[in-house]
C-alpha cells in the first residue's frame, strides 16, 4: 500500500499533539485564493492600518521603506475582502491574477 | 490508621477526591449523581477541600472544562449520569484522545425514555467505545478504592488516559455502608502529586487536540487504541500496590465459588453482591453454581475472564441495558466474541435484567438458573431473555 508521507502511530506526540510552536506560519492560506488580489492605491491611503488591523490572517505588515504604509503577503491572502470592505477611503481594490502568480515569495502591495 | 464509618457511599466518592487532594471539579448535578458533586461542593466551600469548583451550565461544559484544567496539569475530577453522561458523549472521546487524565465516578442510570431516574447500565455501555478505562465497583468500600485506584492509573505515564468509575445508582451510591476511611498519610504515600506528561505551559508552547487530517488520524487512533490495550498491567499493578497500601485486593474479574461449577454466573456491578448470596443458597440446595464478577470493562481483560470461567459449561450473563436490533446484549456480545476468538465452545444463556431500576432479588438469579439450566439441556440456540417482562 502507498504510504509516501504518513507518519508511524509510535512517533506521534502524546494524544497527537503539536509540540513545535509556530507551524501555522509555514501552512499556504494563500493558496485558497480565486484569481483575484487586493491591491492598495498609496495614493488614497490615509495610513489609518484598518488593513492591518482587521485582516484575519496578518497578511499585513509594515512596509520597513515607508512607514504607516503596509505590505500585502499572497502566501497568507484568502482573498476574502475584509480589507476592501473595511478601508474607510476605498483605496484598497480588487485586481485579477493569474493562476501561476497565487505562489511564490511574499511581495508588497 | 484507617477508620471505621458508616457513611452513604456517593459521600465515600467524595471523600475519595478529597483524599485524592484535586486541583479542579467541574460537574453538573444529576439524580442519583447529586450527593457526590453536592458534599465536594460542600468541602471546597468549606475550605477542607483546596480546590476549584466550577460550577458548569451543563455536562457538556463540565467535560470540556475538565479537559481544559486537565490539559493544564491540574488533577481533574468530575460525576455524572444518564442524560449527563450523554451530554457528555463527544467531548468523551475528545478526552481520551487528547490523553487527558481525568476521573469520573458515574452513578449509574437509565437512559430515557422513558424518564427514568432508576439504576441500569444504559448509559455507559452507550460510552462503552469512549477509549476510557473503566471499572465498576460493587460497594462502597470499592466505590473509594477504585476512585483512589483511577486516579493512580490515570496520571500514570505508561498509561495517561481517563478513567470512569462506575456504581449503580441508588442501590450503592445512596446506601450508607461501613466504609474503612484512610488517613491522608496512607492516600499520600499511594498517590503522590500529579506529574503530567505533557501539559500547556506558555514556555513551552504546544497545541492540543488539534485537526488529524486523513494522514494522521488512523495513526493518531491506533495510538490511543495501544494506549488503552497497554494500560492493563499497570491497572493490575496499581490494584497490588492498593492491596499493599490499605491491605484490600482486587483482581480484573473476581471469582466466587467456581470450583466444581458447571454453571456461572456473570455480573458487573452492585447486582454481584446478591447473585453471591443467591450462588450460596444454590450451592447448599446442590446446585453447581458459582460466579465471575467483571471489575474491569475497558480495557477487557480477556485471560483473566478466560481463567475465571476455565471447566464451565454454561454463563448465565446478565446485562443491564439492551442493544436493540444487535445480536446480543453488550456484555454478552462482549464475552461471546471473546469465546469464539478462542475456539471455546461454552454455552452463553444472556439475560437482560434490572432495567429502569425493576429490583434484582435472589428468586431472580434462581429463575434464571432454571432457565439456563432447561435451555442448555435442551440445546437450543442461544437467545437473549428479558426478565420478569410482565405478557
Amino acid at each position: 500500500m502507498a504510504d509516501e508521507g504518513l507518519q508511524s502511530w509510535k512517533s506521534l506526540a502524546l494524544g497527537c499533539a503539536m509540540t513545535e510552536p509556530g507551524t501555522s506560519k509555514r501552512f499556504n492560506t494563500g493558496d485558497w485564493r480565486s484569481r483575484r488580489r487586493p491591491l492598495t492605491d498609496r495614493e488614497k491611503c490615509i495610513k489609518c492600518g484598518m488593513c492591518y488591523a482587521l485582516c484575519p490572517d496578518q497578511c499585513y505588515t509594515a512596509d520597513p521603506k515607508a512607514e504607516g504604509y503596509y505590505d500585502w503577503d499572497s502566501f497568507y491572502c484568502k482573498g476574502c475582502g475584509i480589507c476592501i470592505y473595511e478601508c474607510p477611503k476605498q483605496a484598497i481594490s480588487w485586481q485579477d491574477e493569474k493562476e501561476e502568480d497565487k505562489y511564490g515569495p511574499a511581495c508588497g502591495s | 490508621m484507617a477508620r471505621r464509618v458508616g457513611l452513604e457511599v456517593s459521600l465515600a466518592c467524595s471523600e475519595a477526591v478529597k483524599l485524592a487532594n484535586v486541583d479542579v471539579i467541574a460537574a453538573y448535578p444529576i439524580t442519583p449523581q447529586t450527593h457526590i458533586v453536592e458534599h465536594l461542593a460542600e468541602l471546597v466551600a468549606d475550605g477542607h477541600l483546596d480546590a476549584e469548583f466550577v460550577p458548569v451550565e451543563s455536562e457538556h461544559s463540565a467535560m470540556s472544562a475538565c479537559v481544559g484544567s486537565s490539559a493544564a496539569g491540574a488533577r481533574t475530577f468530575t460525576s455524572s449520569s444518564s442524560q449527563g453522561l450523554a451530554l457528555m458523549h463527544e467531548i468523551l472521546f475528545i478526552a481520551s484522545a487528547m490523553r487527558l487524565p481525568i476521573v469520573m465516578a458515574v452513578a449509574n442510570r437509565a437512559l430515557s425514555g422513558p424518564l427514568s431516574i432508576w439504576n441500569d447500565h444504559s448509559d455507559v455501555m452507550a460510552e462503552r467505545d469512549i477509549g476510557w478505562v473503566q471499572t465498576f465497583a460493587e460497594n462502597g468500600q470499592e466505590v473509594l478504592d477504585l476512585t483512589l485506584h483511577a486516579f493512580k492509573v490515570a496520571e500514570d505515564h505508561r498509561v495517561t488516559l481517563p478513567v470512569i468509575v462506575n456504581m449503580d445508582g441508588f442501590v450503592l451510591t445512596h446506601v450508607i455502608e461501613p466504609i474503612e476511611m484512610p488517613e491522608q498519610a496512607e492516600v499520600d504515600a499511594y498517590l503522590p502529586p500529579f506529574e503530567p506528561l505533557q501539559r500547556l505551559d506558555v514556555h513551552q508552547p504546544i497545541s492540543m487536540g488539534g485537526v488529524g487530517m486523513p494522514e494522521v488520524y488512523t495513526e493518531a487512533k491506533k495510538a490511543c487504541l495501544v494506549a488503552l490495550e497497554e494500560s492493563y498491567p499497570v491497572i493490575v499493578e496499581h490494584w497490588e500496590g492498593l492491596a499493599k497500601q490499605f491491605g484490600r485486593s482486587y483482581q480484573p474479574v473476581e471469582s466466587y465459588r467456581t470450583e466444581g461449577a458447571q454453571t456461572l454466573f456473570v455480573t458487573m456491578g452492585g447486582i454481584g453482591e446478591t447473585c453471591m448470596t443467591a450462588v450460596d443458597e444454590m450451592r447448599s440446595a446442590g446446585e453447581p453454581v458459582g460466579q465471575a464478577r467483571i471489575r474491569l470493562w475497558r480495557p477487557f481483560p480477556r485471560e483473566d475472564f478466560l481463567r475465571a470461567i476455565a471447566g464451565a459449561k454454561n454463563l448465565v450473563v446478565i446485562d443491564r441495558a439492551l442493544s436493540p436490533g444487535g445480536t446480543d446484549c453488550p456484555v454478552a456480545s462482549e464475552l461471546k466474541s471473546l469465546l469464539y476468538s478462542r475456539g471455546q465452545n461454552v454455552y452463553v444463556s444472556s439475560f437482560v435484567a434490572g432495567l429502569g431500576g425493576r429490583d434484582v432479588t435472589r428468586e431472580t438469579f434462581k429463575e434464571m438458573y432454571a432457565q439456563a439450566k432447561a435451555d442448555y439441556k435442551s440445546g437450543a440456540p442461544m437467545v437473549s431473555r428479558m426478565v420478569g417482562v410482565k405478557e
